[in-house]
């Protein structure tokens, strides 16, 4: 069923890494080092700005992709991935979009699993990929039952 | 060890264990992060999920791995970074942060990850492939 989905992609959204979310997202992963929100630190580093933590792309509106219903229940993540050409700076403003990569189903522990493959993209304003992520989202044949009707 | 550099193929990042779980970390991290799905911060979703309670977010878990890294940053970052989630993260759980160092090339470290409980059990295993700046040889 989500099949005919792979290939579908979002409509670019513009995001800003803000200092503020960045502080926030640092303080909820115990990572509260002083290169993501302390602005001296980040001035004298060799970035000349405080940069964001790798997995913090999480916070990004990636869009929605039309056709593409996932429930917000009875998902579980199964992989995830992230790839930086450079780490992400405070204030930057952040172009996104998700497409679905993949979709194939396995015999699992808990009967026929299916495998969403999600990967993203976040790109400068001149369209130039700063960070590509993936995430595989592991669908029970239960919740598949219940879309369907 | 005060640079990456240092480090011998083998050898791992100083590990970091972590505080217990509590409830309160993971509605910060729904919080900072957009994640709202009830199973992580209250009992009766998870019940009806047919979990014994609230667990972690993996990209909780994940996330904090990442902090291994983090001191480095003049050193060079993390290029690649990507995990598996093994096992769920319960309320109380202890978990131990790891990263061996398993391969060096040129600019490009290639680190095991993994982070585990209290029972030794891996929760999360992954590899992270750090990139280091040119050094500026005088």
């Amino acid at each position: 069923m989500f099949k005919d989905q792979i290939g579908k992609q979002s409509n670019k959204v513009k995001n800003t890494v803000e200092r503020g979310a960045v502080k926030k997202f640092a303080e909820a992963i115990g990572d509260l080092h002083p290169i993501y929100f302390e602005e001296d630190t980040g001035r004298l580093s060799r970035y000349k700005n405080n940069i964001a933590p790798p997995t913090f792309p999480r916070v990004f509106d990636y869009g929605e992709i039309e056709g593409l219903n996932l429930p917000n229940k009875g998902l579980i993540h199964g992989e995830q991935t992230f790839h930086y050409v450079r780490p992400l700076l405070v204030g930057e403003d952040v172009y996104c979009y998700s497409k679905v990569k993949n979709y194939f189903e396995k015999k699992g522990n808990f009967g026929e699993m299916g495998f969403l493959v999600l990967e993203s993209f976040g790109e400068d304003e001149a369209g130039n990929v700063i960070f590509s992520s993936t995430s595989t989202v592991v669908i029970s044949e239960a919740v598949r039952k219940v879309l369907v009707k | 060890m005060s640079t990456l550099a240092q480090l011998q193929v083998g050898e791992s990042i100083n590990e970091v264990q972590l505080a217990p779980v509590s409830r309160m970390d993971l509605i910060k991290y729904s919080g900072a992060s957009g994640d709202f799905n009830p199973i992580h911060t209250i009992d009766e979703e998870a019940k009806k999920a047919g979990l014994p309670g609230i667990i972690a977010h993996g990209m909780w878990t994940m996330g904090n791995l990442a902090k291994l890294f983090t001191s480095y940053y003049e050193e060079g970052f993390v290029k690649d970074y990507s995990i598996r989630f093994k096992g769920m993260v319960f309320l109380n759980d202890v978990v131990t942060l790891k990263a061996r160092l398993l391969e060096k090339q040129e600019n490009t470290l290639r680190f095991q990850v993994q982070a585990v409980n209290q029972q030794g059990n891996e929760v999360l295993k992954g590899e992270v492939v750090y990139h280091q700046y040119e050094v500026v040889r005088e």
